[in-house]
C-alpha cells in the first residue's frame, strides 16, 4: 500500500537563540493508507506541534512534508485551502469548540458552505451523522447543552467527515470522555478505516487507546521521535529506554502484571 | 483512624431557565478517613463535578445546595440556599482544583502573578516570597523547568498547565482537596508524578485527604484506597480500589470498568463495547434504581424500588440483583445484554 503522507524530518523551532524552544526536532515517518498511526510520549514532547504542521497550521523551520505524492511543505493560500479539505482535525475539548446558542443544524451548515452543490452538502450531512451513529432527524435540533460530552465529540467528527477528508487527525480527542464513551468514539475510528478506508492519526498519552485502534505507534520524547513501529512492536517489544520507561508507567488495572482476569 | 469528611444527605440542584429544579446530587452520604484518597467515577454528566463543587462549597449560580451537613477535620456546615461560606473555608479546609482549569488561566498573566493573586485572595498569613518559593520547590517536584514560573500560559503545553494548576491550588495546604480530572492531559509518567507529589502532601500531613475524579480507571485504582462510583446523581457503589476493579458488587460499575483499554496483546485485536444508551436526564430520573433502563440484570423490583444501600458506610452498593445473590460475580455479558435493543 501506498503512503498517504511522507515527512521527512520535519521541524519546529519556537522563538530564537536563547528563548529557542525546539518542540520538534527532526520527524521522519510515513502514514500509510486506510490505516491508523498513534503519536505517543509525554506532554510537552511536542505531538500537538507534530499535529499542527502535519495540518498546514503552523509553518515548520525545516524538513518536508509529501501528502498524495504533492509537496505541501509550504502551501499557497489557495493551496491550502485544497489541503484543508483533506485533511480534517478534531480537538482534545468538545466543549469549547461550540457556540452555547447555535444548533447542531447550524454548527454543520457552516462547514456545508465549503461544499459547493447544496443537494450534495446536505446528503453528507446526514451521512456524516450516520458514520458517527447518529440521525440526523434526532440530532440536528439540539443545543451542546443537549448533548454529553461523547455526542459532541462525535459531532466534531462527523463535522470532520463532512468534508470526506483523507486523512483524519485526532489530538487528544478522547482523553476528556468516559471509558464507556472513549470505546464508542474509537469504534467510529476503526469503523471509518474498515468501511471508508479513512487514514486516521490519533495524538493520544493513553498507550491502552493507542493500541486498541492503531496498527502503527510514533514515540515521541522532547521533541524526538524516539522510535516508530507496529503497535504489536512498539508495546510488546519495545527498544528504547523511554519507551520502556512510558509502558513501566501504565497503571495496571488488574493485578501487579495487568492480566486481565474475565 | 479518625474521619476527615463526614458529609451526609447533601442534595443540590441547577435551577433551570424556565424554573424547574434538576436535582444534580439525591441524598449522597460520604465519609472519608484520614489519609485517604478516595476515587470518584462515573460517566459524563452523572455529577461528579457537581458533587465537588457542593463539597468544597464553590457552587455558583444556576447550581445551589439544599439540604445536607458536611463536617472536614471537625468544623461543620449545614447546607441551604444562602450557601454562607465561612471565610477559611475555601483554600484552606477545602481546596477544588476545578476541571477544565486548563483553559480558564488569564492569558496575559504570567504564572508567578497567579501565585500572588492566591495569596491575595485568601488573605493569607504567608508572605509572597514564600509562597513563591514554595509554587517554584513543588514546581520542580513535578518536573516543570524553571522558565513555567514566568511563563504565559499559551507558551506552556496541556500538561504543563495541569500541573502549574495543581501547584496553585494547593498551595495553603488544605485539609481536603478535591482534584476533578487534574491529569486529563498529562501522560503517564506526568500524572505518575503529580500523584506522588499528592501522596508524599498526605504523608507529611500538610493535606489530610484527597477526592480525586477522573475517566482513567486504571489511573484510578492505582492512586484511590477507595472508589465511588456515581450514577445519575446518586452514588450507587463505594469499595476498595481491588473490589471495584475485580469484583465490583454494581452492574454500572462492572460494565464502566469492562469499557478500559490495557496495552495487553488482546486489546490489538478485541473489539471492545461501550454501555449503550446515555445516562437519563436529571429532570426526569427513570423510576426505582436509574440504571434499569441500561442494565441486562433489570428485575421487576428494578423499575419500582429504589435498591436500599447494602454495606456499611464506607463499603456499599445499592442493587436489587447483588441484594438477592450475595455470593454471585456479576457477568459483563450479562449487563451488556440489552446493548442491542437500548437506544443511542
Ligand atoms: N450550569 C448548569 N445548568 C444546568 N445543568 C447543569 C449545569 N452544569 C451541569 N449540569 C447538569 O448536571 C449534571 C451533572 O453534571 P456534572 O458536570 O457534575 O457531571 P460530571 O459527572 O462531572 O461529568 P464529566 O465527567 O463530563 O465532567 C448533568 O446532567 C449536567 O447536564
Ligand atoms: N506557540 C508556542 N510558543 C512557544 N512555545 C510553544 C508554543 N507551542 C508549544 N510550545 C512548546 O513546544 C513544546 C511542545 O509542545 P506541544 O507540542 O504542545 O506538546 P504535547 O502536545 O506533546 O504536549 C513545549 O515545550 C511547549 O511549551
Ligand atoms: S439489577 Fe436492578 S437494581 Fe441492580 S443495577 Fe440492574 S436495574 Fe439496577
Ligand atoms: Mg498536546
Ligand atoms: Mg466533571
Amino acid at each position: 500500500m501506498a503512503a498517504l503522507l511522507k515527512a521527512n524530518n520535519i521541524q519546529k523551532t519556537f522563538g530564537h537563540g536563547k528563548n529557542a524552544v525546539h518542540a520538534v526536532k527532526g520527524a521522519t515517518f510515513e502514514l500509510e493508507e486506510g490505516t491508523i498511526t498513534a503519536v505517543v510520549g509525554e506532554s510537552g514532547s511536542g505531538k500537538s506541534t507534530l499535529a499542527r504542521l502535519v495540518l498546514g497550521l503552523l509553518p515548520s523551520t525545516g524538513g518536508t512534508l509529501e501528502f498524495d505524492g504533492r509537496d505541501v511543505t509550504k502551501l499557497s493560500f489557495m493551496e491550502s485551502q485544497r489541503y484543508w479539505r483533506d485533511v480534517q482535525a478534531v480537538f482534545q475539548d468538545p466543549f469549547s469548540a461550540f457556540n452555547q446558542f447555535f444548533t447542531v443544524q447550524r454548527l454543520l451548515g457552516r462547514s456545508m458552505k465549503l461544499i459547493e452543490d447544496k443537494k450534495e452538502a446536505t446528503e453528507r450531512m446526514h451521512e456524516a451523522l450516520g458514520h458517527v451513529g447518529f440521525e440526523a432527524s434526532d440530532v440536528l435540533k439540539k443545543h451542546p447543552h443537549e448533548l454529553s460530552g461523547g455526542q459532541r465529540q462525535r459531532i466534531m467528527i462527523a463535522r470532520a467527515l463532512m468534508m470526506r477528508p483523507k486523512l483524519l487527525l485526532a489530538d487528544e480527542a478522547t482523553s476528556m470522555l468516559d471509558a464507556s464513551l472513549r470505546v464508542n468514539v474509537l469504534n467510529v475510528l476503526r469503523d471509518l478505516r474498515d468501511n471508508l478506508g479513512t487514514t486516521v492519526m490519533i495524538i493520544t498519552h493513553d498507550i491502552g487507546q493507542a493500541c486498541y485502534v492503531a496498527e502503527q505507534m510514533l514515540v515521541m520524547e522532547k521533541g524526538d521521535m524516539v522510535e516508530q513501529g507496529s503497535s504489536k512492536e512498539v508495546v510488546f517489544n519495545p527498544q528504547h529506554t523511554y519507551t520502556k520507561q512510558l509502558l513501566a508507567d501504565v497503571p495496571k488495572l488488574h493485578g501487579e502484571l495487568g492480566e486481565m482476569v474475565h | 483512624m479518625s474521619r476527615l469528611l463526614e458529609a451526609t444527605n447533601l442534595n443540590a440542584a441547577y435551577l433551570t431557565p424556565e424554573g424547574r429544579e434538576v436535582k444534580a446530587v439525591d441524598d449522597v452520604s460520604l465519609y472519608i478517613d484520614e489519609g485517604e484518597i478516595l476515587g470518584c467515577a462515573g460517566e459524563s454528566g452523572c455529577g461528579k463535578s457537581t458533587l465537588g463543587n457542593v463539597l468544597a462549597l464553590t457552587a455558583r449560580p444556576p447550581l445551589y445546595p439544599i439540604s445536607g451537613r458536611i463536617t472536614i477535620d471537625g468544623q461543620t456546615i449545614s447546607l441551604d440556599r444562602e450557601n454562607k461560606v465561612p471565610r477559611t473555608w475555601r483554600g484552606e479546609v477545602v481546596s477544588m482544583l476545578p476541571q477544565g482549569a486548563l483553559n480558564s488561566l488569564s492569558p496575559t498573566a504570567r504564572i508567578r502573578n497567579l501565585v500572588g493573586d492566591v495569596m491575595k485572595a485568601h488573605d493569607a498569613k504567608m508572605g509572597k516570597d514564600e509562597a513563591l518559593d514554595r509554587a517554584r520547590d513543588r514546581m520542580k517536584e513535578l518536573g516543570l523547568p524553571p522558565r513555567a514560573l514566568d511563563a504565559y500560559p499559551h507558551e506552556l503545553s496541556g500538561g504543563m498547565k495541569q500541573r502549574v494548576i495543581t501547584v496553585i491550588s494547593t498551595l495553603l495546604n488544605p485539609k481536603l482537596l478535591i482534584a476533578d480530572e487534574p491529569t486529563s492531559a498529562l501522560d503517564v509518567s506526568s500524572q505518575r508524578a503529580l500523584v506522588e507529589m499528592l501522596r508524599e502532601m498526605l504523608n507529611q500531613g500538610i493535606m489530610k485527604g484527597v477526592i480525586f475524579v477522573t475517566h482513567d480507571l486504571p489511573l484510578l485504582k492505582s492512586i484511590s484506597d477507595r472508589i465511588a462510583v456515581m450514577y445519575a446523581g446518586q452514588i450507587v457503589e463505594v469499595a476498595s480500589a481491588e473490589t471495584i476493579a475485580d469484583n465490583a458488587r454494581h452492574p454500572y460499575s462492572t460494565a464502566l470498568l469492562n469499557a478500559v483499554l490495557a496495552p495487553e496483546p488482546d486489546t490489538l485485536v478485541k473489539r471492545v463495547e461501550g454501555i449503550r444508551g446515555a445516562p437519563p436526564s436529571l429532570a426526569k430520573p427513570p423510576s426505582g434504581c436509574r440504571f434499569h433502563p441500561r442494565c441486562g440484570l433489570v428485575m421487576d423490583i428494578c423499575s419500582a424500588k429504589q435498591p436500599a444501600p447494602v454495606g456499611t458506610d464506607l463499603e456499599f452498593a445499592c442493587c436489587h440483583w447483588t441484594a438477592q445473590h450475595p455470593d454471585q460475580v456479576i457477568r459483563v455479558e450479562d449487563v451488556l445484554a440489552r446493548n442491542d435493543e437500548v437506544e443511542e
